[in-house]
């Protein structure tokens, strides 16, 4: 299959009798449900194999270099900056970005409902970055993973995700716009799983949540 | 970035031997270093071989007691590991301190290990590094940038290893296990695995060319001991550790039975504190000697133009972690001098 590898045929020869010198591979991805087949320069990230190739222009480049989030995807579930996973690496995965968080019938992710209601954007640049890391804090939490403020003394058993949870844990998905408050306050209703619930800290109650205007 | 080739591992013999023929390889592990050194073209393989999916996923218990950690156990599930959690706190908030969630879901315990300094003069290909390019000697030293080494330098070379995950380590007196083709299986201490610049900065740890690091190892928890890790930074989450500590500390009648102390931020590798360990040994946990001890371990620092005040920092980090690990201990916080 690896055009560079043949030491990834089960019981292959030594690697060094692979056709020496490819810089490309084809690799299978499995993105939003739909497998995809390509041909990609080792060179090409998830994230440019995504927007360039692929052509879901949803996932956004802001830094290039994991320093701001923008390109948060799901690779087999978990959070990952795509602008740092290279493609021919992920053969095989399945990714999920921001078009593929809501329903086929065009039902919104509860998280994109509640950014629209919380005015959690403003130039929505960040946004996909936001909503794909946000799903995976819902299940790192979920799944009893602490943060840097949970306390290693805590409880196991899934956290409780208060507004300094939420900080630390999308602490890597960086807003130029500022729009964190809302952010915050859609990611904190998500996640007690009811409307304005468990949201205690005044940041939350500093911007009342919008009535839904905007679907 | 230069064109390169990939070769995607499926045994740790298969890996090695796929480096020994293939100058100029790289081994890849989560990436989240590698390949944003590779788009700076700081790093410029000719073979990227894949070790990522290596059935090295897996924190063991050992038999005696203690843990080996496969190299490539991403950080996030490191930090999130019970019984690191339970027994190697200093560890998992280590971890939990560095980088971002996407990351450390990304990347690997051997390549957090081996990730390379932050320096913005290694980073940039157009300006000196020794580091980088030995020779064309060190831009950084007489720069307006702070966050430089202040013990431990020298004139070639004066960065910081940036690994949270390190400093607990070295603090835990973990082992790194590597294997080679030539060398074979051989363990080193992590206190030993990080170098001092030197004349040879381009070296950042004793790793032979081609070897792999295959896992970590922790020795047993001491049933008394506590651990904890601290971090000072520019902002409350996602930056690097200007100075950070990790302390270990175990107390018998009011008395250090055990103490390891490792800095982080200050210097190439993460500094142990022999000297201040020594002092503390045997010795009542009060105030008075851990400042004593302290002082003594950071008399040898040698601060650079802009970065002074780390050393007063790593005084704070150490004073105030010590404490904390004393009431811990489930002893009184020692009474603070004024
Ligand atoms: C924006 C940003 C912020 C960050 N903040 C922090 C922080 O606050 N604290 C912190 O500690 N770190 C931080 N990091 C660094 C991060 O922890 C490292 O990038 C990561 O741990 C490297 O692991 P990796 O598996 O992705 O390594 P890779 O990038 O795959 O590899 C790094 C190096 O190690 C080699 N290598 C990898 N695995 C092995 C192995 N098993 N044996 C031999 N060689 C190997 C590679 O060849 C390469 O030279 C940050 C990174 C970014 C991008
Ligand atoms: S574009 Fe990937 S983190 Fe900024
Ligand atoms: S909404 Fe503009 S960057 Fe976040």
């Amino acid at each position: 299959m690896h055009q560079a590898g043949s030491g990834s045929d089960p019981g292959g020869g030594p690697p060094h009798s692979a056709p020496d010198g490819a810089h490309r591979s084809r690799v299978t991805l499995r993105v939003n449900g739909t497998d995809r087949d390509l041909d990609v320069d080792h060179r090409v990230t998830l994230l440019d194999a995504l927007r360039e190739t692929l052509e879901l222009t949803g996932t956004k480049k802001g830094c290039d270099h994991g320093q701001c989030g923008a390109c948060t995807v799901l690779v087999d579930g978990r959070r990952a900056n795509s602008c740092l996973l290279l493609a021919v690496a992920q053969d095989g995965a399945e990714v999920t970005t921001v078009e593929g968080l809501a329903d086929a019938d065009g039902t919104l992710h509860p998280l994109q409902r509640a950014f629209l209601a919380h005015d959690a954007f403003q130039c929505g640049y960040c946004t996909p970055g936001q909503l794909c890391s946000a799903v995976g804090v819902l299940g790192e939490a979920a799944d009893g993973q602490p943060s840097h403020v949970t306390g290693t003394a805590a409880p196991s058993g899934p956290v409780t995700l208060t507004t300094d949870e939420i900080r630390e844990r999308l602490s890597g998905n960086l807003c130029r716009c500022g729009a964190y408050n809302g952010i915050v306050e859609a990611v904190a209703e998500v996640g007690a799983g009811m409307n304005g619930a468990d949201v205690t800290a005044p940041s939350s109650s500093a911007i009342p949540p919008r009535p839904d205007v905007i679907v | 970035m230069k064109p390169f080739a990939y070769v995607r591992a499926t045994s740790l013999q298969q890996a090695v031997d796929a480096h020994a023929c293939r100058p100029g390889s790289r081994y890849l592990g989560g990436g989240t270093n590698l390949v944003d050194l590779m788009k700076h073209d700081v790093e410029t393989p000719t073979t990227l071989i894949d070790i990522s999916r290596l059935p090295l996923n897996r924190v063991e218990e050992l038999p005696a007691g203690g843990l080996r950690i496969g190299a490539t156990v991403p950080n996030a599930d490191l930090a999130a590991h019970p019984l690191v959690r339970s027994g190697y706190p200093a560890l998992s908030q280590a971890l939990l301190a560095g980088a971002s969630g996407q990351l450390r879901n990304v990347a690997t315990t051997g390549g957090n290990l081996l990730q390379r300094t932050r320096c913005p003069y290694f980073q940039d290909v157009s300006k000196p590094c020794n580091k980088r390019d030995p020779g064309t000697g060190c831009g950084a030293r007489d720069s307006t940038y702070r966050d430089l080494a202040v013990l431990g330098h020298s004139e070639h070379c004066v960065a910081t290893h940036p690994s949270d995950m390190a400093v607990a380590l070295a603090a835990l007196d973990a082992g790194i296990e590597l294997y080679g083709d030539t060398e074979g299986p051989r363990q080193v201490a992590a206190t030993a695995f990080h170098r001092l610049p030197g004349a040879h900065p381009e070296q950042d740890t004793l790793i032979r060319p081609g070897e792999i690091v295959t896992a970590v190892v922790l020795p047993p928890a001491a049933p008394g001991a506590v651990s904890l890790y601290r971090k000072a930074r520019d902002r409350a989450s996602y930056a690097f550790a200007l100075a950070s500590v990790a302390a270990v500390l175990e107390l018998a009648d009011g008395r250090v039975r055990h103490v390891a102390l490792a800095f982080g931020g200050l210097a190439h590798r993460p500094w142990r504190a022999t000297v201040a360990e020594q002092l503390l040994a045997g010795a009542p946990l009060t105030d008075e000697n851990v400042l004593r001890a302290v002082d003594a371990e950071l008399a040898q620092a040698r601060p650079l133009r802009g970065n002074a005040f780390k050393v007063g920092l790593a005084r704070n980090l150490a004073r105030d972690s010590l404490a904390a690990l004393a009431q811990a201990c489930g002893g009184e916080p020692p009474e603070r001098l004024p």
